[in-house]
């Protein structure tokens, strides 16, 4: 049975903004949306090692800082060179302003 | 000593293997800090920029090659072809570059669109080209993994000087296409694109060729040089201020580092020129920071200058700098200039650029 696992405060994280979270010896990346919805994802890029909360979100999309690789982080789907293995995602709930993902 | 080997710059030979080995591959670099909040700013993307600059970019090529036309056959011409050969060879490299990082425009598809433009106008597979720059960010001048390496050590200086007329990069271009086209994909080439991409590289190659055949078609059926002057061959007269702004992104300096401020040059430069080369010559701040537009790079500048080592003044005082160097490795290929940091800078970690310098006394 997969966990839930508090990653955040709903504030901690800016609206069109992304963060980073470590458990586990795994770490993650959280978003908020320019919609106020909440998202998780693995937290490194699948093309090459680098962590997705340091680049930019615009929209649904997050850009990795090295090569400027884009995914749709709803979905985890890659958008094309030099990304193209999807990333995986992990549900989310917004509980007494705490934002959990659910780790498998 | 057994680690003075003689360089490999091929991609899958004895430099690899040791660049691989020795953590050099795929490495964490240096970044000066910078908040996120002020690096959030400096990210964001716009398209108002590029559109004003793309407008003009296109309107000058435009105007520049009806003038061309309207005075062929007499030395009026000439100025003309000027103007067109430097926007045509040497600004569409910035271009490439800028929206294959995606960061030029907001807008994905106008990226898109300017950069497998601006790849033909290179003759550079628009796919194969995507996978090398993508290397060289993660490798920047690690010898055998870099594919972008431009004067390999000891220096070969008549090919460097060659490269500004544009010949070499021409030689080894339309070859490339052509090879691609027909379907083969070299060994280094494999080395870098992703199995899954190569089908892509032999299509664009295809579409590069064609248009070329038809340029060639139009030369002979009209009997005039004028389609190829217009089409291909600005790659050879106009890529002189490509080559004299590009040489100078990490000539002389380390390789086989993970410091950007040590293998990398930031060179203020006249507006004409920033323009043409769209802010590349803050390259040291491109380098550290890819995701940042080339619109704000001056601003990054100012930000993180407390950490860089002085930008060269302009692109003569560059070229001074870099030819003592370039003339010293004929003789010692392991020397380079290892640029001064300010007292207001964290300083290089020495077990990535230590050299022997006694040897390069010699």
């Amino acid at each position: 049975m997969a966990d839930w696992v508090e990653a955040c405060a709903v504030d901690d994280i800016e609206e069109e903004d992304v963060i980073r979270f470590d458990h586990g010896g795994r770490t993650f990346a959280v978003y908020r949306s320019p919609d106020d919805e909440f998202f998780a994802t693995d937290g490194f890029c699948t093309h090459e090692k680098a962590h997705l909360a340091d680049g930019l979100v615009m929209d649904d999309i997050i850009e990795c800082p090295k090569h400027n690789g884009r995914f749709n982080y709803k979905t985890g789907q890659a958008k094309g060179a030099p990304v193209c293995v999807n990333l995986v995602t992990y549900p989310v709930k917004v509980e007494a302003g705490k934002v959990l993902i659910q780790i498998g | 000593m057994a680690d003075r080997m003689k360089r490999d710059y091929s991609l899958v030979g004895e430099s690899t293997r040791r660049a691989i080995e020795t953590g050099l591959a795929s490495a964490e670099w240096y970044h000066t800090d910078v908040s996120r909040k002020a690096m959030k700013e400096l990210m964001q993307r716009s398209d108002g920029p590029a559109i004003r600059d793309t407008i003009i970019w296109i309107v000058a090529i435009l105007g520049s090659a009806a003038g061309g036309i309207w005075f062929w056959g007499n030395w009026w011409c000439v100025p003309f072809f000027f103007v067109y050969g430097v926007l045509y060879g040497s600004s569409s490299d910035s271009r490439w570059h800028e929206c294959g990082h995606g960061t030029a425009f907001r807008t994905r598809w106008m990226n898109d669109v300017v950069y497998q433009i601006a790849s033909f106008m290179l003759m550079r597979n628009p796919v194969t080209w995507r996978w090398s720059h993508a290397r060289h960010h993660t490798d920047t001048i690690i010898v055998g993994r870099d594919a972008e390496i431009a004067v390999m050590r000891p220096p070969d200086l008549l090919r460097a000087a060659l490269a500004f007329t544009g010949i070499l990069d021409f030689r080894y271009s339309l070859p490339t296409l052509v090879r691609n086209a027909f379907g083969k994909i070299s060994p280094d080439e494999r080395s870098f694109i992703p199995e899954m991409e190569l089908p892509k590289v032999v299509t664009a190659a295809r579409w590069h060729v064609a248009i070329y055949v038809a340029t060639i078609a139009l030369a002979l059926y009209t009997w005039s040089f004028l389609p190829l002057v217009l089409i291909g061959l600005p790659r050879l007269y106009g890529s002189w201020h490509m080559v004299m702004t590009g040489l100078l992104q990490h000539i002389g300096l380390a390789d086989n580092v993970v410091d950007h401020r040590l293998n990398t040059r930031t060179v203020y430069m006249n507006p004409i020129s920033r323009f043409i080369y769209w802010n590349m010559n803050y390259h040291v701040e491109h380098h550290m920071f890819p995701m940042v537009p080339y619109h704000a790079l001056p601003r990054l500048h100012e930000l993180i200058k407390h950490d860089l080592p002085l930008p060269n003044p302009s692109i003569w005082h560059a070229y001074r700098e870099v030819w003592p160097v370039l003339l010293k490795q004929l003789r010692y290929e392991d020397y380079f200039l290892k640029r001064e940091l300010p007292p207001t800078a964290r300083p290089y970690r020495g077990e990535f650029h230590e050299v022997n310098m006694s040897a390069a006394a010699e």
